[in-house]
């Protein structure tokens, strides 16, 4: 049984090279893309620390979203703080000996993961019965959230009725990192689970999953209301006749350092 | 085209209320589009060009590179659908493709399918679409339905601001030949005469002195509305209705009765006779820089040390904003005060200090409620602190007026409801679409009636004064139940004695 766990393995780097290079790419798009002028949505923070504060209060607690509607914050909220969490649990895989906080959320691997299934299903539901959210929906917002449930599903699954061999697993989790390539349990299940999530992984930057790199790129949220304070200037030069005005001034070539 | 008297006002519903989706409620509004001469004085095409699809392609990909916002904001949307349930214009038709991301999706479909490696071999799976006439024709309805108030943008969790969006938009159809007659044909009036009315300059200095005459007459005192005069502390820029029209005028009064009694010199300039911006309104940044260097000219010309703001909302966005961007440095300016300053930023600052004498019991007819305008709500600030732009005008109402009443937190504040008039859109071809969109003004403007038996709507921006003077009658209110701030400020001081 070598050629199983090979297509595995080679799938998993795939998918794990179309991730990091495509995000990557996004990410130097974004930040090659100039914002030439201030567009926070205020009342905003008057400092670049203030920024970096109103950034987290969004990742952390999703503070616009809460503003807007309590139950999908509710759903979306339980559904990434569990991600978050069976992410961490699942680096126990990749380290030897295990991360102490991957160790750590071991005990409640289970609750963490029928929380993402609560968080999903709150969140497709509001899909189908809502009809201006069903308005909205196209197939791929439908797969994307199957594709969660059975990666979040098939995880549970395993927790509760059908444990697979981990540590075999592990074995071959530990030898994709080392790239010393060993075998895998044969288990449905399991590679349901693995398939899935790598697929997760391939398409991220070619979908809406872009909403995790884009938050840090978006300047109504990560720039500071100081126009008066700080001269903010475009990084490219107006398209127009510029002989047209005797006082035009000069825009220099340079990028602002707010330009973020 | 125009749809007047062939609409009903929506009934007020007693609490704010979700419409329904309504499929093509408001399909039928579109605006004029602009005259060849109007598109060309511009520098856009005089009409729809033979190879619109192209152009308009090659057009969003230019867009794409330019501004960062409008790249993250295309891509980042997950339809968690947070937006849906804030825009006036959806409360008040339940069209669905004016819930914001609705109105976004009818570009990012095209972008999708144009710009994305997902979009371009599996358009039915992620939703992308080509860009078809009927789509066309949906850009120009739905994306001058948009009053680039941003109320969306503080419930997306990724920012995502519908504004910039129908920017985008507009400027694509105007490089096509598609612009909007309304915005177009005011920027060219712009250019040519200095304001958006179009007033001359012995217009204008008419109109003056005959203020100055109304204000001798009703209050035995010669308080100046000077023009183009050298030397002067302040420049003060006012959107151009100030000059004429009721509620507004009123507010300038207010205005010059302030400087005259704070002992400020202070001049209006006839080149830069109008504050408003409409360049921001069609996206176009060359034609928002041309318009906002023309108060650095006349500032320069006159000498002024100081740039002041009449009430006017997406000018104040501009000038806050973008007038340093586009048209700076402002170095010349005394660095003793911000540059520019807002008209009620002067004014609260002469309150703190003591320099006004007020007598609020002058304005004790009236019970008023303040209506926050978008553009300063979420998208500019005044004074010293996030928020100030709240706070300030409240301040000064409050020392001006004894009655003063809070319109619903949700509809107030940075939550803030358009007055269904903004973003270019305060023309009589698309009058259902302004009386529909101020429904959700309308209702909590009728709450605040009915609980404190409120009189006058405040405000402090000449499209929601315009607009107001328009819909409250509509919806069994009168025209002249909006005023001005400075118009109650006007009134409460006591001229004379400083």
């Amino acid at each position: 049984m070598l050629v199983l766990p090979s297509i595995i393995a080679i799938a998993f780097y795939l998918a794990a090279l179309i991730l990091v290079v495509g995000v990557a790419g996004k990410i130097l798009q974004y930040a090659r893309t100039p914002a030439p002028l201030k567009i926070p949505t205020t009342p905003a923070p008057t400092t670049r620390s203030g920024t970096i504060l109103r950034l987290a209060r969004e990742v952390v607690y999703f503070e616009s979203l809460f503003k807007a509607s309590k139950w999908t914050w509710l759903f979306g909220w339980i559904f990434h703080a569990a991600l978050v969490v069976a992410l961490i649990g699942h680096l126990r895989y990749f380290t030897e000996p295990a991360w102490w906080p991957a160790a750590l959320v071991q005990g409640i691997a289970l609750w963490v993961g029928l929380a993402m299934l609560v968080g999903l299903g709150g969140l497709w539901a509001r899909r189908i019965f809502v009809d201006r959210v069903r308005y909205i929906s196209a197939p791929s917002d439908h797969l994307m959230l199957a594709l969660l449930v059975i990666i979040a599903g098939s995880g549970v699954f395993m927790r509760l009725f059908l444990p697979t061999d981990i540590v075999e697993l592990k074995i071959f989790t530990l030898g994709l990192v080392r790239f010393d390539w060993q075998t895998i349990p044969v288990d449905a299940i399991l590679l349901l689970h693995i398939v899935s999530a790598l697929a997760l992984m391939a398409i991220f930057p070619f979908s809406k999953l872009l909403h995790v790199p884009g938050l840090f790129f978006s300047p109504t949220r990560n720039q500071a209301d100081d126009p008066r304070e700080r001269r903010h200037l475009p990084r490219w030069t107006p398209i127009e006749d510029r002989s047209a005005s005797a006082s035009m001034p000069d825009v220099p070539a340079e990028p602002s350092k707010d330009s973020r | 085209m125009s749809k007047e008297k062939a609409f009903e006002a929506p009934p007020i519903p007693p609490a704010p209320q979700i419409p329904a989706l309504v499929e093509g409620a408001m399909s039928h509004s579109r605006p004029f589009v602009a005259e060849p001469e109007h598109q060309r004085a511009l520098g856009f095409p005089g009409e729809l060009v033979d190879d619109w699809h192209d152009r308009a392609i090659e057009k969003m990909g230019d867009l794409l590179h330019r501004y960062r916002g409008f790249r993250v904001f295309l891509d980042a949307c997950v339809k968690c659908g947070a937006c849906t349930d804030k825009c006036h214009y959806f409360l008040g038709t339940g069209d669905p493709k004016n819930m914001p991301v609705g109105r976004q999706d009818l570009l990012r479909k095209v972008y999708r399918r144009h710009f994305t490696l997902a979009g371009k071999f599996f358009p039915k799976l992620v939703g992308a679409a080509d860009l078809s006439e009927e789509m066309l024709d949906d850009w120009y309805r739905y994306f001058h339905q948009c009053s680039q108030c941003r109320r969306c943008s503080v419930f997306c969790p990724y920012g995502i601001d519908t504004a910039e969006v129908s920017m985008a938009g507009r400027e694509i159809l105007a490089s096509i030949g598609m612009g909007q007659k309304y915005s177009n044909e005011i920027i060219g009036k712009v250019h040519r005469i200095g304001n958006n009315l179009g007033l001359p300059q012995p217009a204008l200095a008419h109109t003056l002195e005959g203020l100055e005459e109304d204000i001798e007459e009703e209050t035995g005192v010669r308080v100046r509305l000077p023009l183009d005069q050298a030397d002067s502390d302040i420049l003060l820029v006012t959107p151009s209705a100030d000059f004429f029209a009721e509620p507004h005028v009123d507010g300038l009064i207010g205005y010059a009765k302030v400087f005259h009694q704070a002992g400020l010199r202070w001049t209006l300039s006839t080149k830069a006779s109008e504050a408003a911006n409409f360049g921001l309104f069609i996206g176009s940044y060359e034609n928002m820089r041309k318009v906002a260097l023309r108060i650095r000219d006349a500032a320069l010309d006159l000498g002024a040390r100081r740039i002041v703001f009449g009430e006017c909302g997406h000018a104040w966005r501009v000038a806050y904003n973008f007038l340093d961007t586009l048209a700076g440095p402002l170095d010349f300016l005394d660095p003793k005060y911000p540059a520019p300053q807002h008209i009620v930023e002067v004014t609260h600052d002469l309150i703190s200090r003591g320099a006004l004498r007020l007598d609020p019991s002058a304005n004790d007819e009236r019970r008023v409620t303040f209506h926050d305008s978008c553009n300063i709500a979420r998208a500019s600030r005044m004074g010293e602190v996030a928020g100030g732009q709240f706070a300030l005008p409240r301040d000064v109402l409050r020392s001006v007026c004894n009655h003063v009443f809070e319109m619903d937190p949700d509809a107030t504040g940075e939550r803030t409801f358009c007055c269904g008039g903004g973003g270019g859109l305060l023309t009589d071809d698309l009058v259902e679409l302004r009386v529909k969109g101020s429904l959700p003004r309308m209702q909590a403007f009728k709450e605040i009636v009915r609980r404190h038996r409120v009189s006058h709507l405040v405000a402090i921006c000449a499209i929601c004064k315009s607009q107001f003077s328009k819909v409250l009658p509509f919806y069994g209110f009168t025209m002249d139940q909006v005023l001005s701030l400075h118009q109650l400020v006007g009134d409460a001081i006591v001229l004379g004695e400083r």
